[in-house]
């Protein structure tokens, strides 16, 4: 028996000296670390982990929710049909349903063949700006190039997608490769694109704790606003200031890849029309235009709206409502240091790791302390990840940090790790690669770290 | 004294482990008694499927009234088996697993028009579009059913469905699609003879994904021996995820509160041949078959094995949820049983005054919770949410 107890005690004492001997800060953890979502943090993290429903909703709100994830799972069908709640798609379309990109509420990879731009669409517009300081739309193509259709109808054309590799190196000298994306498109069936055409790739991300980011209030995300860099870290940070259709303002914007939209009621709204041709009160006109609406605009549609305001609000709903993962494991030791790494490279000064929500309409959602590392506001990403379109207040090189929390939980929902606006990083570390503009000093910084220390950093952002 | 300890405590040991024993036989009989059961099922939904196509290979090729009714007394027949393979959905097996048939088999809302004409449309339709189909095949429907980036438009049950029905504008009973619609010589709309053939192939690829899945859980199948090789408390996790998934996210969920909150009377799974009440009361028979073990086969055979029911009982800790879920089981069937009583399902959503179809919803909906009780209280984490 003491026998026994002295070699537990070695034990003890050679892991507290491997641990004392490591050079690795270990970050002290904080509380309810895990928790990243607050109280709508889930922890089922099997593949439904982005699926889970807010706890505390009433009865109104189960049945909005069920009502909403049927809407956004079910396909939409060609006008007319029998179940006339769910048909109107197209004529010209991206998607036939929600759940069709963003599978099982995740993230979209990007295209594998030529013919199939599931989950990546290109936003398209020409030089100037409309009255609400909106993009101008393609005079024959529209703000989105829709590469489906109904039966009878065109596809407007396809993108031809191909990758240039691009190499480098790190301080020590370990090479990697980054893959560039090239885009090519054909099959333009409604003319020739504006000489002056501009066009952004965006892939469909994952939708985990979208009504927690809607209830963080505009002054606590404007705290971080640092337009001229005051404090010289070479960060600076805007808001987007976009139109809202409903009020008929301009208000700062927060959701989409360049913070083009400002609530998820119009996000989606948004993509019904625009990425499913279903109109809805708020955008009640097919996304026809040009030739395209000579030939189609009198097809028969699936009403006025389309998608009828309770549906509408019950898709909102459910986003809204929807649970973020649980971090897993946050005690061990790698992923403390990558965390405390994180930190002192100064990720954390635009992927802001905690916030807290203020009020929201749905009760569950307010005052949540909450751990989704985003500012939420728009940051020079550099040359590399420029797509050369402005979107409102955002110029061609900014970029809305994209929230982290749930990025680790891509590779057990959507079964790939592919990464950033149109997917090009094949992996957390060529995401990380990636960056420039703002983040340079950062990156440069973790370049120079060992590959242990790197694989930390790594291994933190897939705790997340 | 030492050695009377030792021996104690080996026959304690001894009897733990007997009990343990005892116990894991009993989970291997209930999975058996699973798998036998999946199988039934599924044989019966494919053999009722070649049934259906038997007719529907006689009734093109020579179309009368009579062997369209046949027709569609065959597919109601077949979804009665088929309703009951529905607990066997939601934990990725071979039916929705990755590339499972369940949206070829299954899918829904049907796309009418992107198949054949409906009101106002009269050449719509891949039926009616000989210029971009030049011919229709199994490859050809196939291909077309991934057009849109989703795998559920053209064909399986709803499909055929809508060929033998055509579409529901008729507010007390099911569509109303004349047999001469497939009628060559003097027939009514155009292009008879293709929706013939796409009828044929709709139904030969019904049956041939049918046969798939059967063939994953006969004896040999592959993903039988996978199953049965799984640790017996993953296998009945998945079960129960299944049956618990079907209770209240896809049944009480998706096919019963939808159609309610929304009041769109054909917003409901087999709206064509108004069998929604069918569809209804065989998915619940599915919950209860698993849950029970006990399936009764479409030639009157009656199965009975060992149950998850028996596993549960069987443990001190989950006993008393047991007895919860069976009395939960028998309210359902009951309150289901009234809503299949009261079909057509597209007219009691829209007059309910005694609230069955809210009851049917709520029982359904703690059915399922405490079948994940029940499951937690034997250790086993069941998560019942539609994905």
């Amino acid at each position: 028996m003491k026998y026994r107890f002295k070699i537990q005690l070695l034990c003890v004492c050679a892991i507290v000296f491997v641990v004392s001997c490591s050079k690795e800060i270990l970050e002290p953890l904080e509380e309810n670390e895990a928790a990243s979502g607050g109280a709508l943090t889930t922890y089922d993290l099997g593949e439904n982990a982005f699926g889970h429903q807010a706890d505390g909703l009433d009865d109104a709100g189960n049945t909005a929710f069920v009502v909403g994830n049927s809407f956004f799972r079910n396909n939409w069908t060609s006008a007319p049909a029998s179940a006339s709640a769910r048909d109107g798609l197209g004529p010209l379309f991206n998607a036939s349903s929600c759940g069709s990109c963003h599978a099982l509420d995740g993230r979209a990879k990007p295209p594998t063949n030529d013919n199939e731009l599931a989950g990546l669409l290109f936003r398209l517009s020409i030089q100037g700006t409309n009255v609400q300081n909106s993009p101008v739309p393609d005079p024959n193509y529209g703000g989105q190039l829709n590469d489906k259709s109904l039966l009878d109808v065109l596809p407007e054309g396809k993108a031809k997608i191909s990758y240039e590799e691009i190499v480098g190196k790190y301080a020590d000298g370990t090479p990697y490769s980054l893959r560039k994306p090239i885009y090519n498109f054909t099959d333009l069936a409604y003319g020739n694109f504006h000489s002056s055409i501009m066009y952004s790739p965006r892939i469909a991300p994952q939708l985990a704790g979208l009504g927690l980011l809607e209830a963080i209030s505009e002054a606590a995300i404007v705290a971080n606003v640092d337009i001229n860099d005051a404090d010289n870290d070479g960060i600076s940070g805007k808001t987007n200031k976009v139109w809202d259709y409903k009020n008929s303002k301009t208000v700062m914007g927060r959701f989409g890849w360049k913070a083009n939209q400002p609530s998820l009621f119009q996000q989606t709204a948004g993509a019904f029309a625009g990425d499913m041709g279903i109109t809805s009160s708020l955008f009640p006109n097919e996304n026809l235009i040009g030739r395209s609406k000579e030939l189609y605009g009198n097809l028969p549609t699936g009403g006025t709206p389309e998608i009828e305001n309770k549906n509408l609000d019950a898709v909102v709903f459910y986003m809204q409502t929807l649970k973020v993962p649980a971090r897993r494991n946050v005690a061990d030791p790698e992923v403390r240091a990558g965390k405390a790494l994180f930190n002192t490279l100064n990720c954390a000064g635009c992927h802001k790791p905690t916030m807290k929500t203020d009020n929201h309409s749905i009760a569950v959602l307010t005052n949540q302390a909450i751990r989704p590392y985003t500012d939420l506001l728009l940051h020079d990403m550099g040359e590399g990840l420029a797509d050369n379109r402005p979107d409102f207040e955002a110029n061609g090189k900014e970029w809305r940090t994209p929230p982290l929390w749930g990025i680790g939980m891509i590779k057990t929902v959507n079964k790939h790790t592919f990464l950033l606006h149109d997917g090009r990083a094949r992996n957390m570390e060529e995401a990380i690669l990636w960056h420039g503009g703002e983040s340079s000093k950062s990156i440069e910084a973790f370049k120079k770290l060992s590959k242990a220390e790197r694989n930390t950093v790594i291994k933190f952002l897939e705790n997340l | 004294m030492k050695k009377i300890i030792y021996l104690l405590s080996f026959g304690l040991l001894l009897g733990a482990c007997q009990k343990e024993d005892t116990v894991a036989t009993q989970k291997r009989a209930a999975l058996t008694n699973y798998a036998e059961i999946v199988l039934a099922t599924y044989a019966d939904s494919h053999d009722k499927a070649k049934d259906l196509q038997t007719k529907i290979n006689d009734f093109v090729s020579l179309p009368t009234q009579a062997k369209f009714e046949a027709c569609k007394t065959a597919w109601k027949d077949a979804r009665i088996p088929y309703g009951q393979s529905e607990g066997f959905r939601f934990y990725g097996g071979p039916i929705d697993g990755d590339d499972g048939p369940q949206g070829l088999i299954n899918g829904w809302p049907m796309d009418e028009s992107y198949v054949d004409y409906v009101v106002g449309m009269p050449n719509s339709g891949i039926v009616n579009n000989t210029a971009k189909f030049a011919t229709i095949s199994k490859s050809v429907l196939e291909k077309a059913n991934e057009a849109g980036a989703e795998t559920d438009i053209a064909t399986g049950y709803h499909a055929i469905e809508f060929l033998l029905w055509g579409q529901d504008f008729n507010d007390n009973g099911p569509g109303q699609r004349p047999y001469t619609d497939f009628l060559t010589i003097g027939g009514t709309a155009k292009n008879q003879a293709r929706r013939g053939q796409y009828l044929k192939v709709a139904a030969e690829l019904l049956t041939e994904n049918l046969a798939t899945v059967r063939a994953e859980w006969e004896s040999n199948g592959k993903y039988r021996q996978e199953f049965l090789a799984m640790a017996e408390d993953q296998a009945i996790g998945m079960i129960l995820r299944g049956i618990a998934t079907l209770s209240k996210g896809e049944l009480a969920g998706e096919r019963m509160t939808v159609a309610l909150t929304n009041q769109d009377q054909e917003d409901e799974h087999s709206c064509f041949s108004d069998n929604t009440h069918v569809d209804i009361y065989m998915n619940f028979k599915s919950i209860q078959n698993v849950y029970l073990g006990t399936y009764t086969r479409t030639n009157g055979q009656v199965m009975k094995g060992t149950s998850i029911s028996d596993i549960i009982n069987n443990n001190s800790n989950a006993v008393e949820k047991n007895k919860l879920v069976l009395a939960s089981l028998t309210e359902a069937d009951q309150k289901t049983k009234l809503v299949f009583d009261s079909a057509p399902f597209d007219r009691l959503i829209l007059n309910d005054p005694n609230k069955k179809t809210v009851n049917a919803i709520n029982i359904l909906r703690k059915l399922s919770d405490q079948m994940v009780d029940a499951a937690f209280a034997m250790g086993i984490k069941v998560d019942n949410e539609l994905k």
